[in-house]
Formats: structure tokens, C-alpha cells, sequence
């Protein structure tokens, strides 16, 4: 298992955002997250990254004990994430947010090429690379922390929310880039959504939260179809 | 050019040196610092110190003095680590006012009397003054700028203005928060402390006064006046406001007030400095010349 998560519970102060949850990631898997507003998606990805600290539970990546490790530690080990409303460096160019990405890998990654392929995928960043990335629009920025994310080539993708803000073209975009990064690169990939349908389509397996715990998991093929879940967040 | 502007300008250019510290601190790295005069005092109780009572030639004492500085920004910095906004800018005026009680309490550091009979600096066996002192202190701010040029260019300036903007998203990305916190605080402190140094050997007499709080405060108005994060902001800040109470004189009474009003006004309506990325005079005037390039 890359990733493995038991136990976890998140509270800020009296608020109990996430209860006693557990998961596990296979390594080259894709796993969505869904859940409505306030379910605990963005608290979980932040215990996963280290930013907000778990109360009690265990996280392990790719078998090392992870869960009192600082954010950055973490980072440095391959996990990166596309957080909830993109937060780009706004004073800083396009491609100086970009390059943040790549200190200390503790790993060779041939930065050039991979820049040069993410802006073929983002052509729009190329054309501002020089750019402020507070002048660029939502979607623009979105498409930024994605770049950001992946120019250190990680091994665990946690992304919240990446449809958000997404014209619909580039939402079909966003998750077929995905869907080619965990089928072609092997990428694990931990998504985080509302936009359940889109996100269940792409993934091989997925997690239903309601108000801090799992209420279903189970392969996303049957989740689509899962009365319940049909009914709760697909319409 | 007469003694008078010599006098000034000095001091106008130590100020600056000085200042561009308080800059890598407050505005590449986004944390608060409301007691850099202690940093100045450190550097210039350091080589008043180990000029006299260590009989150590300026230049033999400056690297030491550089040193302590250092140390002291470390040790000082390590409140940054865990104080945000408002905590932060209380700790540093209270390291501000403990180090200047430090001095006028500990006999070590002469007390009250302070320290004096501090040497000139000399060079090529010649004790500078007057104008060659001044060109000496142009020397120190050129190599000041220079690093300040650089740091922003290396990844050590990129991860401090990244964990500016966004300390979550930056410390994602594998930035250490503490490691580069750190060095930009020490980095400041160095800048201080070789200002107190030029500050110490030119007065020739060091006293706690001199380093008190309301200093702390004008370091901050001439950074803020002449734009937070921007390379000739502290040289554009420390010229005005180190001028303007020499052209009026009437002005140098209200020193304080006035550093204080120029503040929040400054914060109210150019919070970029009068040199920013969306002042005025940037917008109209320089449209090509001062544009920071990507
Ligand atoms: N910093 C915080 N302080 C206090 N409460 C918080 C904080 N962050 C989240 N919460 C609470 O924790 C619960 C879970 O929040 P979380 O952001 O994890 O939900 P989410 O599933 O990501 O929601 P959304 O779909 O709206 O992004 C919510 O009830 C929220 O109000
Ligand atoms: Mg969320």
C-alpha cells in the first residue's frame, strides 16, 4: 500500500470535521473522495499533507510512519497536492510558482523537459509564464497549481477540488489529464470532489463521505450506480 | 560638498544599509519586526567592544561582528517560528527594549556612559573620515544591494516570498518553513549589525539611547515608505525621511510623530511604497526603469 490511513480524526477546537476514518491507495491507483459541503474531503487531505494535524489516527506512506512528520518532510517524499482553491503564489510569475515545486527532491527530475511538457499541456501558462500569477484568471490559476504539483514528478497526487472554477471543456480535460497520468505514468492519485459523477467515472475505486465518516466505499463503477448514492449526490 | 552633508548622507547611507536588512526580512519573507534598532545596537556594541577593550582593527573585528549578529538573528528569529502578525510584532519590540536595557544595565556594556573612544577605521594606514568614510559606507550598501539582487534570484528568495504568499501551499511544495525563516532573519540581522558597526566607528561613541525603540520605528517607516520587497526601496525610504527633517527643520521635533503618521498613511493608501508595484510614481513615472523582471 502507498498510502494508508487509520483512524484518522480531525477536529478543529469542539468541531469534529473528520471521525475515526480509514483508507488505503494502492500504489497506480485512482481513489475519489466525495462527499457534500462540510463532509471532511479538504480536513482529510490536509491531515494527509500535514497541514492540519490529525487528533489521533496513523498515517502511513509507502510504510513509513508519517503522521508527526512536518508538511514539508512529507512534501519532500513525493506527496503534492492541488489544494482547494488553487492558492498560487499571487506575487510571484507563473513560472517562478511552477519552479517552487522542485526543491529537494531527493530525486534527479529533468525539470526542462517536464516544464516543457506541462506547458504543452497548459498552453496558456507558457504564454504568461512571465507573468504575475495574481493577473491570471481563476481557471488560469487552477491550471497553475496543477503544473506546480506535478513538475516534481510525485508519487501521491491529492487533489481538492481541481473542477472547481473550470470552464466545462477544461473539466473534461483536467480529468482525462488525470485519468492519462494514473494509467500512463502510473500515478497515484487521491481526488477530492463534488462534481461526483466526473470524479467516480475516472477513478477505480471510491470513498462516500457523510458528515466526517465513510458512509460507503466500494468500486466506483458501483458506486455510480448505488441507489443511495444516486440519490445523495449524483441527482 | 560641505561637512554638514557629509554628516547627513552618511548616516542616510548606514541607515540604508540597515534598512535593506529590515527589507529581506519584512518584505521578502512577510514576517514583522518591530525592534531591528536592537540588531543595529548588537552590531554596533560588537565592534565598539571589541575595538576598544579587544584592541581589534576594524576589519580584523568586523567578520566577528558579523558573526554575533548572525547568532543573535537566529536566536531572536525563533520567535517568527511559532508568533504570527500582531504576537510577532509585540516579541520583537520586547526583544527591543530587553537588549537596550541590556546595555544600559549591564556594566559590561558601559552603562549609562556608554562606550567611547571607539578608533576610526583605517585603511592603507589611513583613518578615515569625512568623505572617505562616506565612500566606504557606499562601498558596504553597494555589496548590501548586491546580495539583496542575488537572494532574490536564488531559490533561497523564491521560497522566502512563496512562504510569504501562502505558508501552506509553499511549505507543500517541500519549503522548510523554519530553515528559510530563519535565514532571511539571519540575513537581516547581518545587514543591521554591519550598519551598527559603520554606525559605532563613526560616532566613535555607542550609548543604549541610541538604539531604542522609536529607531525601530523609523526603519520601518523608511521600508514601508520606499516600498516593502523591492530592492531601492530602502535607499529611496532612508534618503526622504533621513533628509526631510534636515530641510525642515521644524520637522525634526515631531521626528517620531511624524515617522508614525507617514506609516499608516502609507499603509492606508500605497501599501506598496512610493516605489510599489501599483504606486503612483511607479505607474507614471517609471513605467520601464523599475519594472522587477520575471
Ligand atoms: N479552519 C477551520 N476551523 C473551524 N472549522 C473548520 C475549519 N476548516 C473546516 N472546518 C469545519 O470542518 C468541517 C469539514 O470541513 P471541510 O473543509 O473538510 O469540508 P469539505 O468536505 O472539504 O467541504 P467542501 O465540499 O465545502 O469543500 C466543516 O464543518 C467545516 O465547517
Ligand atoms: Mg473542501
Amino acid at each position: 500500500m502507498l498510502l494508508e490511513v487509520e483512524n484518522l480524526t480531525v477536529s478543529y477546537g469542539d468541531i469534529l470535521a473528520v471521525r475515526n476514518l480509514s483508507f488505503v491507495l494502492d500504489q497506480g491507483e485512482l481513489v475519489s473522495i466525495v462527499g457534500a459541503n462540510g463532509a471532511g474531503k479538504t480536513s482529510i487531505l490536509n491531515a494527509v499533507m500535514g497541514i492540519e494535524p490529525s487528533k489521533s489516527g496513523k498515517i502511513l506512506f509507502n510504510g513509513e510512519d508519517i503522521t508527526r512528520l512536518p508538511v514539508h518532510e512529507r512534501a519532500r517524499r513525493g506527496i503534492r497536492v492541488v489544494p482547494e482553491r488553487s492558492r498560487v503564489f499571487p506575487r510571484l510569475s507563473v513560472y517562478e510558482n511552477i519552479i517552487t515545486g522542485v526543491y529537494r527532491l531527493g530525486k534527479k527530475v529533468a525539470v526542462q523537459t517536464r516544464l516543457e511538457w506541462l506547458y504543452g499541456i497548459f498552453p496558456r501558462l507558457e504564454e504568461r509564464s512571465g507573468q504575475l500569477a495574481s493577473t491570471l484568471s481563476g481557471g488560469e490559476q487552477q491550471q497553475l497549481a496543477i503544473a506546480r504539483a506535478l513538475i516534481s514528478d510525485p508519487r501521491l497526487l491529492l487533489v481538492d477540488e481541481v473542477s472547481m472554477g473550470l470552464m466545462p471543456k477544461l473539466v473534461d480535460q483536467v480529468f482525462a489529464l488525470l485519468r492519462q497520468l494514473n494509467k500512463e505514468f502510473g500515478l497515484t492519485i487521491l481526488l477530492v470532489e463534488q462534481n461526483a459523477m466526473a470524479s467516480l467515472k475516472i477513478s477505480d475505486r471510491g470513498y462516500v463521505m457523510e458528515v466526517g465518516t465513510c458512509a460507503f466505499e466500494g468500486a466506483a463503477a458501483d458506486l455510480i450506480e448505488h441507489p443511495k448514492v444516486k440519490e445523495a449526490y449524483l441527482g | 560638498m560641505s561637512s554638514y552633508a557629509i554628516t547627513i548622507l552618511t548616516l542616510i547611507v548606514i541607515q540604508a544599509i540597515v534598512v535593506c536588512g529590515l527589507n529581506v526580512i519584512v518584505g521578502y519573507a512577510g514576517q514583522i519586526s518591530l525592534g531591528h534598532a536592537a540588531f543595529f545596537g548588537i552590531g554596533a556594541y560588537s565592534a565598539a567592544l571589541l575595538s576598544t577593550r579587544g584592541g581589534l582593527s576594524f576589519w580584523i573585528a568586523l567578520p566577528l561582528v558579523l558573526i554575533i549578529s548572525a547568532l543573535t538573528g537566529l536566536l531572536l528569529g525563533l520567535p517568527s517560528l511559532r508568533l504570527k502578525h500582531d504576537f510577532l510584532a509585540i516579541t520583537t519590540i520586547g526583544i527591543n527594549f530587553i537588549v537596550q536595557a541590556i546595555f544600559l544595565y549591564v556594566p559590561f556594556f558601559g552603562g549609562a556612559l556608554g562606550i567611547s573612544g571607539i578608533p576610526r577605521i583605517q585603511v592603507f594606514g589611513e583613518a578615515l573620515k569625512g568623505a572617505h568614510f562616506l565612500y566606504l559606507c557606499l562601498f558596504f550598501l553597494g555589496v548590501v544591494m548586491a546580495i539583496c539582487w542575488l537572494f532574490t534570484r536564488v531559490f533561497a528568495g523564491l521560497a522566502c516570498f512563496a512562504l510569504r504568499e501562502e505558508e501552506a501551499a509553499a511549505t507543500s511544495m517541500g519549503i522548510s518553513p523554519v530553515r528559510f525563516k530563519l535565514l532571511a532573519f539571519m540575513l537581516g540581522t547581518v545587514f543591521a549589525g554591519l550598519g551598527g558597526a559603520l554606525y559605532a566607528h563613526y560616532m566613535r561613541f555607542v550609548s543604549a539611547d541610541d538604539f531604542s525603540f522609536p529607531l525601530s520605528v523609523s526603519f520601518l517607516a523608511m521600508l514601508v515608505l520606499g516600498g516593502m520587497g523591492s530592492l531601492l526601496g530602502p535607499l529611496v525610504g532612508a534618503l526622504i525621511l533621513g533628509a526631510l527633517p534636515e530641510l525642515f527643520r521644524p520637522l525634526a521635533e515631531f521626528r517620531i510623530l511624524f515617522y508614525a503618521l507617514m506609516l499608516l498613511l502609507m499603509i492606508r493608501f500605497q501599501p506598496g511604497g512610493i516605489l510599489g508595484e501599483s504606486s503612483l510614481i511607479r505607474k507614471r513615472l517609471f513605467p520601464l526603469f523599475l519594472r522587477r523582471q520575471p
